[in-house]
């Protein structure tokens, strides 16, 4: 164990290093900036041997790392918000040429208006390109999924990128004490990368051209595939990293305290661990209540949420982004698992949080025990999105 | 394209194809314009290989070769001969 | 043990490196520990916030600190500008760098440290500017007893080399010790 006073950005670009990740590209915006600025540091003073390669703009960075991934080298990049956007269109080249690769966001909400705080919509604009998509609670876990990324989208069966994300400033700016594990034990952990194919001048073969509709298909149903191997992957690896380091998080999701709850609430990200900090005082008041935390939301963890959520008497979802006419992602999501099986648990869909506004855990725990309330009181309902405002803040000011 | 090209690894099917000799069929039947090299005109200058889209013109001795088996006919070649030494024939 | 403490600082003056240096220190007493700044941009010169959470089991909020149980302001000008004791529990702690016993409510308890005559008596100055961050966590540390001094001279020993280093726990011991409490 090293542990080391480290923002959550900073064990990002540890769990690189100890990766040896070998190319590098990226185009700085705020708040993931100090991720690749601390890479380049260490590219600078030795400690880490790899290629930074400058370029113009986002785009430009994930297509250099994509041409590297696919020459054989790990390779990383990161970014947030309107960097992740203008990205956008290289995500599904990189997915569907089945390369792995990993790269770090730091979400961010979108402008205008102007907003560099939190907000999950960057990420979950990515939900449909084939990548998996995952979400830390903590500077630890941001570092370990780094690592674990590389294992994961290396590994056989699934050959498809990751990304990890991480809440902008409460975890990228934040200090707190992270075990970068020592290089000798991971070296002994990771292997070296392997992948499906590696372009090379002495074997000539063309990438992406043209398909007839069969074989596009063919080719759309193995990404699923893989996305559904994938799901399997991801909890080997999350319970032999358990094993060796000592740290096992639950694979797609995390079950905190949820085994025994009446009620549940689901959220992702740094907030996950408000709301748990809300329901340990709600069960000091007597409440069964729990957090089932999405750790992946690609894929989709199906099972875990049907396992978990479908025998409970409520379950409320926290949304820290809005799909505009439709709800908040994760509820659109939970909600359409649980009504697969039979009557499904009252549920309500909260929206909070967006472009960084900061909920306290006492904030939640009165959003969850006004949930509880409204259950008990007029039984059984479904809402599907409910926006809560903290402070002295209300939407009728607007209206 | 027929899925013969694809290639699978490991149960996957990756967007990868190989070249291969007619992998389109045979394109020569395609042809209702057929190019004809006049070699007292040729000057070796490759173009017409260069800018050929289908790479049937190869180089040899005499300067190049057309192969008539899968040239679709397009014409690329003779348009961009410096000395028109490519003229098109109708096929019929 | 659970305690939420908030800096006071301007643009520069390094409250944003006594915050993570204080969760350094408390990593070596087996302590936990979380540091922030306040969100935005940084402006040199500008009232500016840091935060920190020391603890003792391991933290899992990460919203933000609203009530404080200590400020440690490092600019006694902002006194004038920002209401330091905003939302700090009744019976918390000021810490301010002061030459003089400023007047802050009565629910308090005050401590006061010349922290600006340290810092230019170990000439530590950049741009002009007297560093008072080092000094400040020396105070913090007679104060309150958060994390211990010792803690905090060997992250300032490992933070800094040579003679800056020196320069610095001198600081950090001067004016652990001439922390004085005015009410």
């Amino acid at each position: 164990m090293v542990v080391l006073p480290l923002t959550g950005n900073y064990a990002v670009a540890w769990a690189v290093k100890r990766a040896r990740v070998k190319v590098i590209a990226a185009y700085p915006i705020t708040p993931q900036t100090t991720i690749v600025e601390k890479l380049s540091e260490m590219v600078e003073n030795g400690e880490l041997d790899a290629k930074m390669i400058r370029v113009e703009s986002e785009h430009s960075a994930l297509a250099a790392v994509y041409g590297a991934a696919i020459a054989g080298a790990r390779a990383f990049t990161a970014t947030s918000s309107h960097g992740l956007l203008y990205m956008h269109e290289v995500l599904w080249w990189v997915s569907a040429s089945r390369v792995p690769l990993v790269m770090a966001i730091v979400t961010r909400a979108i402008g205008p208006p102007w907003n560099i705080w939190t907000d999950h919509s960057d990420l979950l604009d990515q939900r449909d390109t084939g990548w998996i998509i995952s979400m830390a609670e903590s500077n630890q876990e941001a570092f370990d999924l780094t690592l674990q990324a590389f294992k994961i989208t290396e590994d056989d069966r699934v050959n498809l990128p990751m990304i990890v994300g991480l809440d902008a400033f409460i975890l990228s700016h934040t200090t707190a004490p992270v075990d970068v594990l020592e290089q000798e034990d991971v070296d002994r952990w990771l292997p070296e990368r392997k992948q499906l194919y590696v372009i090379d001048p002495n074997n000539r073969f063309s990438l992406g051209n043209i398909a007839s509709p069969k074989d596009y298909m063919m080719f759309r149903y193995d990404i699923e595939k893989a996305m559904d191997n994938a799901r399997r992957v991801i909890l080997e690896v999350d319970r032999e990293y358990g094993k060796v380091f000592g740290r096992e998080y639950g694979g797609l999701v995390e079950c905190y305290k949820c085994s025994d709850a009446k009620y549940t609430v689901v959220a992702m990200g740094a907030w996950a661990g408000d709301a748990k900090e809300a329901i340990d005082i709600l069960r000091d008041n007597g409440y069964a209540v729990g957090v089932l935390r999405i750790r992946f939301i690609r894929p989709l963890p199906v099972n875990e949420i049907l396992n978990y959520l479908s025998g409970m008497k409520g379950v409320i979802v926290l949304d820290r982004s809005v799909s505009f006419g439709a709800g908040g992602q994760l509820f659109t999501e939970v909600s359409s698992i649980l009504a697969s099986r039979g009557r499904p648990p009252a549920m309500k869909g909260v929206i909070a949080g967006l472009g960084g506004v900061d909920v306290s855990y006492s904030e939640i725990k009165d959003i969850v025990l006004k949930f509880i309330n409204e259950v008990e009181d007029q039984g059984w309902f479904i809402k599907r999105q409910e926006w809560f405002m903290p402070y002295e803040y209300s939407f009728k000011d607007y209206g | 394209m027929s899925s013969s090209y694809l290639i699978r690894i490991k149960g996957f099917t990756l967007p990868l194809s190989v070249a291969s000799e007619g992998a389109m069929g045979r394109t020569g039947s395609w042809r209702t314009f057929k190019p004809v090299i006049n070699y007292s005109k040729c000057i070796k200058c490759y173009l017409c290989w260069l800018h050929c889209p289908f790479s049937v013109i190869s180089k040899d001795s005499s300067g190049v070769v057309i192969d008539y088996e899968y040239c679709k006919g397009c014409g690329i070649c003779y348009d961009v001969c410096p000395t028109k030494a490519i003229v098109m024939v109708p096929e019929r | 043990m659970f305690v939420e403490i908030r800096f006071h600082g301007r643009g520069g003056q390094g409250a944003v490196t006594a915050a993570n240096l204080l969760v350094a220190a408390a990593l070596k007493e087996n302590k936990y520990g979380q540091a922030f700044p306040f969100f935005g941009a940084e402006r040199r010169g500008a009232p500016v916030l840091a935060f920190a959470r020391i603890s003792d089991r391991p933290i899992k909020i990460h919203s933000e600190i609203r009530s404080p149980d200590i400020v440690v302001v490092l600019d006694p000008s902002l006194l004038e500008l920002v209401d330091v004791t905003r939302g700090l529990k009744k019976g918390g702690v000021v810490v301010i760098n002061s030459k003089e016993t400023p007047s802050i409510g009565d629910e308090y308890n005050v401590y006061v440290v010349d922290a600006t005559s340290i810092a230019l008596k170990y000439k530590l100055v950049v741009a002009g500017w007297p560093l008072v961050n080092t000094a400040m966590l020396g105070a913090l540390s007679s104060a309150t007893g958060v994390v211990g001094l010792k803690s905090i001279v060997s992250v300032v020993e490992e933070n800094w080399r040579g003679d800056v280093a020196k320069r610095n726990v001198e600081a950090v011991i001067e004016a652990f010790n001439s922390t004085r409490k005015v009410r």
